[in-house]
């Protein structure tokens, strides 16, 4: 087949455009099935049972830039009975990941505490896997009124 | 950046076997990556990816921070102490700077 000027053309403007999209840096707002991809990830494929761990966030958000958010954990933290870490999710930001706690022996509670960002109304979710395996998460829908994500 | 002002909070004694609460915050712009400035580029991201907290040497908490930290990340966390000593405290830059900051507690 012999390629005529404008099909050369017409592929290399295809071509162009793919690259183009191909290495976006800032994507879309994450959706929930990435959020949910990420979770799988982290707890290896098992489903999060509700239970054992609470999240904390306030209901509505009145500034996005800083939401106070806390999560803790029911655990003796000694022996087999160890959370071992806590992610946190926000599923319409524009990445769903927030935070991943690493607790130890040490940290005597399962506790932690600290401000995120969050785009708009939106669920943030935080899944805890335990030493022997098991993972529990809470889900917390919390209504944004103005976004922080400088967009 | 230089600025990058850490403050912790532990408190100065307690007893034996006691969980205990430490606060901290640094400043830090957090720059997420998202943002764009006036020409419509967009600004590299730049945050603290990781804190860790050690005491005399042990690993008590650490996290793995992502952009949707808020600017001058906070954490609050617990620890438990048997013996007095030293919490150690790191913030890693995306630039490989370490930020860190140290507390004695005394515990009887």
């Amino acid at each position: 087949m012999q390629l005529t000027r404008r099909q050369t053309l017409g592929l290399a403007g295809g071509a162009a455009a793919l690259a183009v999209a191909g290495f976006q840096i800032t994507p879309a707002f994450a959706s929930a099935e990435d959020a949910t991809k990420r979770i799988m990830e982290f707890t290896g494929g098992k489903e999060p049972t509700a239970g054992k761990i609470s999240l904390n966030a306030p209901e509505i958000a009145e500034n996005g830039n800083t939401v106070p958010i806390s999560v803790s954990v029911e655990s003796a933290m000694s022996g087999d009975d160890l959370v071992e870490s806590v992610m946190l999710v926000a599923d319409g930001n524009p990445n769903p990941a927030v935070a991943t706690f690493h607790f130890t022996e040490m940290s005597g509670k399962a506790e932690a505490t600290t401000r995120m960002r969050l785009a708009k109304t939106q669920n943030v979710i935080a899944v805890a896997k335990m030493k022997d395996g098991s993972v529990f998460s809470d889900t917390k829908l919390v209504k944004v009124t103005i976004g922080g994500c400088g967009g | 950046m230089a600025d990058a002002k850490p403050r912790v909070k532990v408190p100065k004694s307690a007893k034996a076997g006691e969980v205990i609460t430490i606060k901290t915050l640094i400043s830090h712009t957090m720059e997420s990556g998202q943002r764009k400035d006036k020409d419509g580029k967009v600004i590299p991201r730049k945050i603290i990816n990781k804190f860790t907290c050690e005491f005399n040497g042990a690993k008590v908490f650490e996290c793995d921070v992502d952009p949707a930290i808020s600017a001058n990340p906070f954490f609050e966390f617990s620890a438990k102490v048997n013996e007095s000593g030293t919490f150690k405290f790191s913030w890693v830059d995306d630039d490989g700077t370490v930020y860190t900051d140290e507390k004695k507690i005394e515990v009887n």
